[in-house]
């Protein structure tokens, strides 16, 4: 059996896609997949996720349009400076709300609903215990099924595997 | 073409089609048929290498409509 090994280390609605995406992926092709999260990362295998969010704020390369309206209305790139992004109080939580619209728009699944896949297919979670005691994180703040281990534990299974993403 | 059960994934995006039909082969027979609808442009091609990676039968790929069809044989 092939093995997909994967690092997430980022913490936001658009950077959670890359690891849940593969992962449940892989598991569907017959893979045995980990993901090993570590520092920001554990936003993501946390039990509430309504802190993940997505940032326009000093990120060029992420379009900026409305989910509804009229096609000549959604056509518009909102490019709008970041000293006025950084100005305006609420302005990630907005521009979650509209990521979050417009990937139901296009029949885009939901993180909730990848991790679950993930967690059916029987993709292994694995948490980083030193970034969950430096960011003050209790074990009770994850879904169940986690196995809390260090870097080493990671490469036991990382060196045997066919594929090591770092995301 | 002869089936023995449809999973109707229109309107669904990467990967969900590719997810929704593992687990719909997950409840087929070896040699049973499934039929697979889908709109993402992309499944043409995951459809291909899902075929070719899971060993199981892609017997046949066809755009018809603004619709793709797909028949997939159990392993």
């Amino acid at each position: 059996m092939k093995k997909l090994a994967i690092i997430a280390t980022k913490g936001t609605l658009d950077w959670a896609y890359p690891p849940y995406i593969l992962a449940s992926t892989a598991a569907a092709l017959g893979y045995e997949v980990q993901i090993f999260f570590t520092f920001y990362g554990l936003q993501l295998v946390r039990k509430d996720m309504s802190c993940l969010k997505v940032s326009p704020l000093g990120n060029p390369g992420m379009p900026m349009k409305m989910p509804f309206g009229p096609k000549w209305f959604r056509d518009i790139n909102w490019n709008i400076p970041n000293i006025i992004q950084a100005n305006i109080p609420g302005f990630e939580s907005l521009a979650t709300a509209l990521m979050k619209q417009t990937i139901a728009n296009n029949g885009v699944a939901t993180i909730p609903e990848l991790r679950e896949l993930c967690q059916e297919a029987e993709v292994k979670f694995l948490a980083c215990q030193m970034t969950v005691e430096l960011f003050g994180f209790e074990h009770s703040d994850f879904i169940d099924g986690i196995d809390y281990v260090g870097a080493a534990s990671f490469f036991e299974f990382a060196g045997e595997s066919d594929i090591c993403l770092y995301i | 073409m002869n089936f023995d059960k449809e999973l109707d994934a229109s309107g669904l995006n990467c990967p969900l089609p590719i997810l929704r039909t593992k687990k719909a082969l997950a409840e087929l027979g070896a040699g049973q048929v499934l039929k697979v609808v889908a709109t993402d442009p992309g499944s043409v091609k995951d459809m291909q290498a899902f075929a070719k990676q899971t060993g199981n039968e892609l017997l046949s790929s066809a755009e018809a409509g603004g619709k793709y069809q797909f028949f997939l044989k159990k392993k």
